[in-house]
């Protein structure tokens, strides 16, 4: 079950294709899943990029951030996940908008990839932004290509596309009047809170997808819950997309930031190999 | 030797040993040691074998209690376990976890003038199955023909199991569909080890699959199919959904979002299932509070104080609306919780957790209750006491005051009836709205007890049984108990 079927190495990005043919059967864009790579891993939440029914393939881009995704980084194709849940969450909305534009940054460069695919069947005029801090840092571009009517970039040293990010694409277009009907943002925090403050002037419909902590994936600890205009909703079962407009940032990145302290001493202790406090030993 | 009702009655209750409070509370390792041989005969012999059996009738399983004492008695552990299975597939966790003294002990005779006298059921029901399990005597059961109809089992808890081992035994294929990456529910992610070993809940599935269930694991339903997923493409005959508890209630007060403000939940799921107790050997994140505030006055509250006070905690306050009688946690475990040095507030509760500019608790404003009238179910009515506050400093709060139902699969069975809080409406045999559809335990009740999901489940497994044979005579034989 789960075996590694293929892998690559995107900088800080691990491509991993993996063996699961019941999630490749019911999986639809937007949706994500809980791996874990051996049984002492967290259950680490991971939108899926793509999927094949046929195959029973899912192509999921890990971004490496901490010791679970360091060590899941760490396996070779042949070796398998010690879990795979999903699909998780509510699908994303697919329906006929009109002009719709996607930013995806870090993982969401691949994430924003089944949510493209399925406006474009929809009929929709498909514009997909990508960010990166260099040029070579981007990734799944033959695939979105074929499912955009355009895609641009944007990237910190200014070595392909904007000098920037999606957000500063985003408001150029909206200034020289660009009509966008709905956006969809995936990535890290900041750069969703950025990009659903470039649209919140010109009143576009903006969903983002929230990538909380989270544990069990089914809405039974909370640990997930987010504040969207004033009411606490589970990212897990009421998301992971939400109104980008309604987010509290504030509380969403002072959550994300709970547990820094212990994945900076496992992860140093682990690159070390020093052993650190247990609890209980006072 | 016959012992004389009179000689029986002179034996006064045996406890259990435990580890001492100020060793136990820096441990995860189980209180109780549990009996040795020679203290479970004597306790058996306690037992008056009465005609009547009220403590059967105190059962939601109905295990032939006064039968399995009696062979504790003649030191026949093995039998007297075999004895308990063929009603209650799960003795070894029953003995930890059911609340005996409002169940069958409290019907006991011996304890009619003392509570504290009634026969130690639970202690027996406990030792027999741990004797089993650790002399290697547990039979594989004899699997009968399959009858060539296929059921589907959603959630492998207390329910779960008890439909799955029942219907095993009449010749069904079972699935079970479990959505985390180990089986037991409540019993791996909620009830901590030192309550009840996981080794014990390890035994209990492995031994369900000898019998020939299986266990498909990481496998959420409502989303990886739905429960018409199961009829139509996976081709099961009938679908018992036993989902378990649902999601967190949060008290709806200023700080509630604050970093260290965890359900009850979260906190045990990340301690029991995750093993963060045990972190950094396995990898995910628990904060070790050093003032710990519970709210609530459950079972699952008593888990999260004493899990907060293995972890290392200075001090940890349960903090409850109502009066320490009308606690909903089980006697002993409010018990053992005074004894590991937990504080109680009774008639108190928060009005504001208050955090600093981090977003980190800081401390809680707390307000004082007193009893009033009497409400409709009899209990005196807590009522806020005008303008008496409290506050103290803490640096978490752990939520532990119920929860609501999980609507991931009422959701996607639109023909399957709820009540208005979202449960899902059953007959008394757990029959659904929706054809050979069952459910049981807390998806149908709201938070209650293992022994009741597992009476409900067998009552279900037996309605699916009736159904299915009434309409397929030729094939089924209704060869029930």
């Amino acid at each position: 079950m789960y075996e590694l079927m293929e892998k690559a190495e995107i900088f800080n990005v691990h491509k991993m294709v993996v063996s699961a043919p019941d999630i490749a059967r019911s999986l639809k864009p937007g949706q994500f899943v809980i791996v874990m790579g051996d049984e002492y891993s967290e259950r680490i939440p991971l939108t899926v990029s793509d999927w094949d029914a046929d195959t029973g393939a899912i192509t999921l881009y890990v971004l490496e951030l901490g010791i679970s995704t360091l060590e899941l980084g760490r396996m070779n194709v042949g070796d398998s996940l010690y879990a795979v849940t999903g699909p998780l969450g509510i699908p994303s909305e697919i329906k006929h908008y009109g002009t719709v534009a996607l930013g995806g940054g870090c993982y969401g460069i691949g994430g924003i990839y089944p949510i493209a695919r399925a406006c474009k069947q929809a009929g929709n005029t498909v514009i997909s932004i990508i960010e990166a801090r260099y040029s070579s840092m981007f990734y799944h571009e033959k695939e979105l290509h074929a499912v955009s009517d355009q895609v641009l970039h944007a990237t910190s040293d200014g070595s392909r596309g904007k000098r920037g990010k999606v957000e500063d694409v985003i408001t150029e277009m909206l200034e020289n009047g660009v009509k966008i009907d709905q956006a969809f943002f995936m990535g890290c925090t900041q750069m969703l809170e950025r990009c659903s403050e470039a649209t919140r002037p010109y009143a576009i419909p903006t969903k983002v997808a929230l990538n909380s902590i989270m544990l069990d994936g089914t809405g039974m600890c909370g640990a997930c819950r987010v504040s969207i205009g004033g009411e606490t909703k589970f990212a897990c079962v009421d998301g992971p997309e939400f109104d980008g407009h309604k987010v509290d940032w504030k509380e969403l990145n002072q959550r994300k930031s709970a547990y820094a302290e212990q994945e900076a001493i496992v992860y140093q202790a682990y690159c070390q190999g020093s052993e650190v406090p247990k609890f209980g030993s006072a | 030797m016959e012992l004389t009702a009179k000689e029986r009655m002179k034996i006064g209750r045996h406890g259990m040993a435990e580890q001492p409070p100020d060793l136990r509370n820096r441990n995860f390792q189980e209180v109780p040691y549990g009996y040795t041989p020679e203290e479970a005969v004597a306790e058996a012999q306690r037992c008056l074998s009465c005609k009547e059996m009220p403590c059967v009738s105190g059962c939601p399983v109905e295990v032939p209690i006064p039968e399995f004492i009696a062979l504790v008695a003649e030191r026949k552990f093995a039998e007297a376990a075999k004895l308990i299975k063929t009603k209650n597939v799960l003795p070894a966790v029953c003995g930890r976890v059911c609340p005996q003294e409002t169940q069958c002990e409290e019907k006991c005779v011996r304890g009619k003038k003392d509570a504290r006298q009634a026969v130690a059921i639970g202690n027996l029901e406990r030792f027999v199955a741990d004797y089993e399990r650790q002399n290697n005597l547990i039979e594989v059961p004899q699997i009968p023909d399959r009858n060539g109809f296929k059921v589907a089992v959603i959630g492998s808890g207390p329910s779960g199991l008890t439909v799955a081992g029942d219907l095993v035994q009449l010749g069904y294929e079972v699935t079970i569909y479990e959505a985390f990456h180990l089986g037991g529910g409540v019993l791996v992610y909620g009830i901590p080890e030192f309550r009840l070993p996981k080794k014990i809940v390890e035994a209990e599935i492995q031994a369900l699959g000898h019998s020939g269930v299986t266990i498909r694991y990481n496998s959420v339903i409502g989303r990886l199919y739905s429960i018409d997923d199961l009829f139509t493409i996976l081709g099961f005959n009938a679908v018992y959904v036993g989902v378990g508890a649902g999601l967190p209630i949060f008290l709806d007060i200023p700080g509630k979002n604050l970093n260290g403000v965890f359900s009850a939940n979260e906190y045990l799921t990340r301690s029991n299932l995750m093993k963060s107790y045990l972190f950094p050997g396995y990898k995910t994140p628990m904060i070790a509070g050093k003032k710990v505030a519970v709210l609530g006055g459950g079972n699952v509250a008593m888990d999260s104080a004493r899990t907060a006070i293995r972890l290392g905690a200075e001090k940890v306050t349960v903090v409850y609306r109502r009066a320490r009688e009308q606690m909903p946690a089980r006697a002993a475990e409010v018990h053992h919780a005074e004894e590991e040095k937990i504080e109680f507030r009774l008639l108190s509760s928060p009005v504001e957790i208050y955090g600093n500019e981090d977003g980190w608790v800081t401390g809680m404003k707390c307000q004082r209750y007193e009893l009033g009238e009497p409400d409709e179910s009899g209990r005196q009515r807590p009522v806020p006491v005008e303008g008496s506050f409290f506050e103290f400093e803490c640096d978490q709060v752990l939520m532990s005051i119920g929860g609501q139902a999980n609507p991931l699969i009422t959701k996607t069975t639109p023909d399957m009836k709820v009540n208005k809080w979202g449960y899902i409406e059953v007959d008394d045999w757990g029959r659904t709205s929706k054809r050979y559809v069952y459910a049981g335990g807390d998806i149908v009740t709201g938070s209650a007890t293992v022994i009741s999901a597992m009476g409900a489940g067998r009552r279900a497994a037996k309605a699916l049984h009736e159904d299915l044979a009434k309409e397929n005579a030729e094939t089924v034989t209704p060869n029930w108990w």
